[in-house]
């Protein structure tokens, strides 16, 4: 079983989470104004690393928040759970 | 000269109590510099070699493998040859492929045991069942096979099928019969390859990990940093599956690349009751009989990326939850082994088969369900590699795709979440 800390509900299995999909950072203010390789990047190439990324996932089955999480592409592990809407 | 089998080499080896076969392929000392390198044994780099030796009169062409030969993700699929795909840009590279694959035992001279299974798409959903018509209308454009059965044939050809009656949760309600599907020995299309690549002058290095990228002043590619010291070349090409990433970082270059790992298991062996490859899109499972009995197990990959290759017990639990819906019966079969493998997924689900921005670098990418690519792929590669220009095949495929956004979506074509 894997657990997910939930920065609402705590420590909850992953079946009650949804994956959302890489963490890309905030989206430029005007994609119009920034170069079209820098907005396609932005849309298309996530980090790709064995070790530590940065996720998107939805409390789905439990509290419904969308929670960012640090977790590591070689172990797993989990190492920071926020709520991004504070 | 490569060695001959035969029916009449293997008699006659035998009255020699088999002490005359030769090694398949040699194992060479690792030179300074080569005109090409390749990273990565596995289908992809095997038949990009050999393409490159029998295609392009290349002789001075190393493949360098990290671990042993065909012991990445080609001996970690399911073996499952197909073209069904989505778009006009997809089906004739597939299409190419698949018959590539059923001429590749005369061609190679080696056994693929190639079985032609015809897979099943066991629909369960109305919106499924629209999205496979429309597959459907592609794939009679480019002369895939894809037809609509009923629910009683479909029970006709898959007599183990017994779940997904009318008080089911998702009752079935069709079947979706592609013909040209089939299933092979993916040792022997490594071995295959192998064998075929070295007879034409090919080295291939096994325990020969590349740690690092190298480039010369100009920026254009110069060789690799390697575990057992530098290696030369002008042209790399990269054929690692999961790690693409990790290989071009090393050189600065990101690519639109995740690494997900995807898991399948096996039954303990049992008597022929399916013959076909069986797909169930709607709840996230496929399978088929190997010819030793086993069944083959697949599902969906892990949520999230992932570099490790172990089994996720809530992905080994959804995935045999959904068998046992079809297949009751099943319930008392023993399972053998189960194992991942990663590999990478591009932003829109389709393969990346392209020049990069590092002068002489090059890479083929993104093959999620990549064992039935080998063929087409590997002459392909090899094409782009030879002559820095794409074969038709591959045009769609560049990375220059995502710089226009012109994305060939193949989302969903694949158990790709």
């Amino acid at each position: 079983m894997h657990l997910i800390r939930c920065p609402h509900c705590g420590h909850r299995d992953e079946s009650e989470f949804v994956y959302g999909g890489p963490f890309s950072g905030a989206r430029p203010d005007d994609p119009g104004a920034i170069q079209d390789e820098a907005w396609s990047n932005y849309l298309t190439v996530p980090d790709n690393p064995v070790g530590p990324v940065v996720e998107c996932w939805w409390h789905a089955n439990g509290c419904g928040a969308w929670v960012t999480i640090a977790r590591d592409t070689a172990t797993h592990d989990i190492r920071e759970a926020r709520d991004d809407r504070g | 000269m490569m060695q001959r089998y035969s029916g009449f080499s293997l008699i006659r080896h035998a009255i020699s109590r088999h002490r005359g076969w030769r090694r398949a392929w040699r194992s060479p000392e690792l030179a300074e510099s080569y005109d090409v390198l390749v990273i990565g044994a596995g289908g992809h780099g095997l038949a990009t070699a050999y393409h490159l030796a029998r295609d392009h009169g290349l002789n001075s062409v190393a493949v360098l493998e990290r671990g042993w030969l065909g012991g990445g993700n080609v001996a970690r699929n399911t073996v499952t040859v197909r073209s069904n795909y989505l778009r006009d840009e997809s089906i004739p590279f597939f299409v190419r492929s698949v018959a590539m694959f059923e001429g590749l035992t005369r061609d190679l001279n080696f056994n693929l045991m190639h079985s032609k299974r015809t897979m099943i798409d066991v629909v369960q959903t109305y919106p499924k069942l629209r999205e496979l018509r429309r597959r459907q209308l592609f794939m009679d454009l480019h002369g895939a096979s894809y037809e609509r059965i009923g629910v009683k044939e479909l029970r006709r050809r898959i007599p183990a099928l017994t779940g997904g009656g009318p008080e089911s949760r998702l009752p079935i309600i069709a079947g979706m019969v592609h013909t040209d599907a089939a299933v092979n020995r993916h040792d022997a299309v490594a071995w295959a390859y192998a064998r075929a690549a070295d007879s034409r002058g090919v080295e291939i290095h096994e325990n020969t990990p590349v740690t690092r990228l190298l480039r010369s002043p100009d920026g254009s590619i110069s060789g690799v940093e390697t575990a057992r010291g530098e290696v030369r070349a002008r042209k790399v090409a990269v054929a690692v599956s999961g790690h693409t990433t990790t290989l071009t970082e090393t050189a600065g270059l990101k690519l639109p690349l995740r690494t997900i790992n995807l898991t399948a298991f096996v039954s303990e062996p049992v008597k022929p009751l399916l013959d076909v490859v069986v797909n169930c899109p709607d709840i996230g499972v496929y399978l088929s009989q190997s010819d030793k009995g086993e069944l083959v197990i697949g599902g969906a990959p892990d949520p999230g990326q992932s570099f490790r290759r172990d089994i996720r017990q809530s992905v080994f639990e959804d995935t045999t939850a959904a068998l046992l819906e079809l297949f009751p019966a099943f319930r008392t079969l023993k399972l053998l082994r189960q194992w991942g493998g990663h590999v990478d997924i591009a932003h829109d689900g389709s393969p990346i088969i392209s020049t990069t921005d590092v002068p002489g670098l090059y890479v083929t990418a993104g093959w999620w369900g990549g064992y039935k690519a080998i063929p087409a792929g590997g002459m392909t590669f090899a094409h782009l590699v030879a002559r820095n220009e794409p074969h038709p095949l591959i045009a769609p495929f560049g990375l220059a795709r995502f710089r226009r956004l012109g994305f060939v979506v193949e989302t969903g074509t694949t158990t790709a979440r």
